[in-house]
């Protein structure tokens, strides 16, 4: 077993082959399952040469990396600007003058809950704003939120004695925090960091239903064509390993900077944090935000 | 402010929408997630596959890729299904992985000296089970699966946008007999509120009762 | 290793590393080199020839904003819809557009003193036609857009160019469906909560409905015996039907009204009559009918009378 839990204890001779028995089954019912998947494909005729013939010609190829190309645009801005107002978020929450505290919690607390295709559709909608802008504007807006949090989180959670011991120095607030606190801060929160960048790298495809012209719009034009005989299903198996595979390089690099992290010295002042479950939920919580 | 007053049952009709969307996904998502986490911690090899497979894909799938292949993709299977079933399916598969993840880690904080002291005791796997590690997994999960749920609340809207009633689709209906569209999108942010509010309540209330005191 | 894993949002990126570029572009290339040239084989018959317009010489509408801001530009951009066939479809490979709204597009840019190749065209969905007429992204708008008067509160109407209505597409070997009122437990696809969809449950309760968020799903499961009837407007039915001549009928009258209209902005009135104007006159000589002729009139459907263009006073 890869973990243990508290649940069972270390098998012996005879739990071993009654173990070994119930692997044999649960194979077998798997495998039923996947051939049955594999027969109804065949069977409603989705490996049909119609609907595979389009993904032969340049155009459509075409079509779909400017899609993919969209997709990834939507999100490297995103990105972007998402890190930028996280940034300005946090300062602003870990701010002296109340007020400015008060603000930033308003804004983080309020894009935080509400969920962000309203957003998208709300900038679309009532502010009449093109595509991409929508889209770019509510993945920043949500994103931003959550990752301030990510950041405040990240420097509340580094050794008092750090901070203290900085002050004693006689260094001003602005230089304990760019000095000491934020570098560490952000080592220990890269992981969740770049989780939050699968969230929005996942969201990026909420563009399709604002008509942006990403992947899953590309793939929508090729499905729904009668000429093709509606290959909704070979467009899902092209498509989805791409975005998949992209969700899972990315928070497989999440995974590895956690690893390299946390044997970092430089992270000894904080702990860092693992790329766990949670953190991929668009619209869930990152692991580490206080609870109220 | 007459958004509302003259769209009130439009308002009902799509809240209502959510919240049975909601209920029934996270009913699914309980389920199947439970399933799953049983599956990611038996000692039956292909079980832990199978369970492990499935949270991988379904964490790395954008949900509205998901929506697509479901909503649209199945019924070129013949599998023909009202729209509000198959948004459940969608909803509730995809948020499984998630709760699957808490759980798990739930169980994996009962520390291993819990269940053995259980099985020196002499009880046997269903008695560890039942009466020593799920109590104790169960306060730490509360949380997490509360966030989840509520994630799922706002991840409905998601639905609306493929012609599923509920909250976010009614504000076509309301634009289309030209009512003010920023009073309209404050009603159905409110709505959302309600919602994620009133789950978020559910869960403190039983995090007081059975949670962990921090 | 990491920097293969940012690789994929290297793209579009202009000042990413070298590497990413090179990475990129191998992608760009492995995904190229194996694809055949042109677009995918098409069903359906096609016009041996699209008629060609006479381009206005000289012509000019100082009065016109939208006008004025094409002509500086140099082309036109048009609204137009990319998923009804023979009236406005979008070829996936190619991008290009057909159909008989884009054909009427053509010809108003024609008269507008545009020639109809510089046309370009942007695939506007039906829920952001207002918005993108209002912000100026498109100039004008031709797909299956219906005159009424709320939406005359938001943009203005020329035309219309085509009286539509609700009618129902059957398959050639039905005998027993002749109109709405044969629905009777008949299994009858329509678009999700559509109008069409709407005016059914509303008046043949009887009637078993079914509902995707596409017609050409609908299509498709009447092509495969699923569902017995599908229902829209007549326009986009005979558009189908053009796809499958031998296979799928129009039938009954038509059981509403739906003009379409061209969009313009609203209050670009010198547009709007000019607009009008090029289409009267496109009647008259017979392009508007070469027009029909060489899209929708391929399912067999001869050509209707255009309708009287309605030309209310500027507001």
């Amino acid at each position: 077993m890869t973990e243990a839990t508290a649940l069972y204890d270390l098998p012996g001779p005879r739990t071993r082959r009654r173990h070994a028995v119930y692997a044999v089954l649960s194979t077998v019912v798997i495998l039923a399952l996947l051939a049955w998947i594999c027969y109804l494909l065949f069977d409603t005729g989705q490996f049909a040469y119609t609907k595979w013939m389009p993904f032969e010609y340049k155009g459509i190829q075409r079509l779909l990396l400017r899609g993919l190309g969209n997709t990834l645009r939507a999100f490297a801005l995103a990105a972007v600007l998402s890190l930028a107002l996280g940034g300005l978020l946090a300062a602003g929450r870990l701010s002296d003058h109340r007020p400015v505290r008060w603000a930033a919690t308003l804004v983080v607390e309020f894009f935080r809950a509400m969920p962000v295709l309203v957003m998208i559709f709300f900038i679309f909608v009532a502010l009449k704003a093109q595509p991409l802008t929508a889209l770019v504007a509510g993945l920043t807006l949500y994103n931003g939120s959550v990752l301030a949090e990510v950041f405040r989180t990240g420097v509340d959670a580094v050794e008092r004695g750090q901070r203290e011991a900085a002050f004693a120095l006689g260094m001003r607030k602005t230089q304990v925090m760019a000095y000491v606190l934020v570098p560490q801060a952000v080592r220990a929160m890269l992981p969740t960091i770049i989780s939050q960048l699968v969230v929005a790298l996942k969201d990026t495809s909420l563009g399709y239903l604002i008509t942006y012209e990403e992947f899953l719009h590309a793939g929508k034009l090729i499905a729904s064509n009668l000429d093709y005989d509606l290959p909704f299903i070979p467009v899902v198996m092209v498509i989805s390993p791409i975005y998949i595979g992209m969700c899972m390089l990315l928070s497989w690099f999440a995974r590895w900077v956690s690893r390299r992290e946390q044997r970092s010295p430089k992270t000894e002042a904080v702990a860092v944090t693992t790329a766990e479950y949670g953190t991929l939920l668009p619209g869930g919580e990152p692991p580490t935000a206080p609870r109220p | 402010m007459y958004v509302l007053k003259d769209n009130f049952s439009t308002y009902v009709e799509g809240f209502l929408g959510t919240l049975q969307l909601t209920f029934y996904s996270s009913l699914l998502a309980l389920a199947l997630g439970f399933l799953m986490a049983s599956f990611r911690v038996a000692p039956v090899g292909s079980l832990r596959v199978f369970g492990t497979v499935w949270v991988t894909v379904l964490r790395n799938t954008p949900l509205t890729l998901l929506f697509f292949a479901v909503l649209l993709g199945l019924p070129r299977f013949g599998l023909v299904l009202p729209f509000q079933v198959f948004a459940v399916l969608a909803l509730g598969c995809y948020t499984s992985a998630f709760i699957c993840e808490a759980l798990r880690s739930g169980i994996n904080t009962v520390p291993r000296g819990q269940g053995e002291a259980a099985r020196s005791l002499g009880m046997n796997f269903g008695q560890t089970l039942h009466l020593v590690v799920l109590p104790q997994a169960f306060r730490s999960v509360i949380p997490p699966v509360g966030s989840t749920l509520i994630a799922l609340a706002k991840n409905s809207a998601i639905a609306g946008a493929f012609s599923v009633t509920e909250l976010l689709g009614t504000y076509k209906t309301i634009n289309e007999l030209g009512y003010n569209i920023v009073w309209t999108f404050v009603w159905i942010a409110v709505g959302y509120l309600i919602i994620t509010l009133a789950i978020s309540a559910l869960f403190n209330v039983l995090e007081r009762r059975y949670g962990v005191a921090r | 290793m990491s920097r293969t894993t940012r690789a994929p949002r290297a793209v579009g990126a202009p000042r990413a590393p070298r590497a990413l570029c090179a990475l990129a572009g191998l992608l760009a290339l492995l995904a190229a080199a194996c694809g055949k040239e042109g677009s995918p084989p098409r069903k359906g018959p096609a016009a041996d020839k699209l008629p060609d317009y006479q381009v206005a010489q000289g012509f000019s509408l100082p009065d016109s904003r939208t006008w004025t801001r094409a002509r500086k530009r140099g082309h036109l951009v048009v609204g137009a819809k990319e998923d009804q066939p023979y009236l406005g479809e979008k070829d996936p490979a190619t991008g290009t557009y057909s159909g008989f709204d884009i054909e009427i597009a053509k010809m108003l840019s024609a008269s507008l003193g545009f020639p109809p190749e510089s046309v370009r065209f942007r695939t506007i969905a039906s829920a952001n036609r207002e918005t993108a007429l209002q912000n100026g992204q498109v100039d004008y708008y031709v797909g299956t857009y219906t005159i009424n008067p709320g939406r005359k509160k938001l943009v203005g109407f020329a035309g219309p160019y085509y009286l539509a209505g609700q009618s129902l597409l059957v398959r050639k070997d039905e005998k027993d469906i002749h109109g709405p009122r044969d629905l009777a437990g008949k299994r009858v696809c329509s678009a999700t909560g559509s109008t069409p969809y709407q005016r059914i449950k509303a008046d043949y309760p009887k009637a078993v409905l079914v509902a995707y968020d596409t017609y050409s799903i609908c299509v498709d499961n009447l092509l495969t015996y699923q569902v017995d009837a599908v229902t829209t407007d007549d326009a986009i039915l005979i558009g189908y039907a053009a796809k499958a001549p031998g296979e799928l009928k129009v039938v009954g009258r038509p059981f509403s009204k739906e003009p379409y209209g061209i969009g313009v902005p609203h209050g670009d009135n010198a547009l709007r009559f000019a607009l009008d104007d090029a289409l009267r006159a496109r009647e008259a000589n017979g392009d508007w009918k070469k027009a029909y002729d060489a899209t929708l009139g391929l399912s067999g459907v001869p050509a209707p009378h255009p309708p009287a263009i309605d030309r209310y006073p500027a507001s």
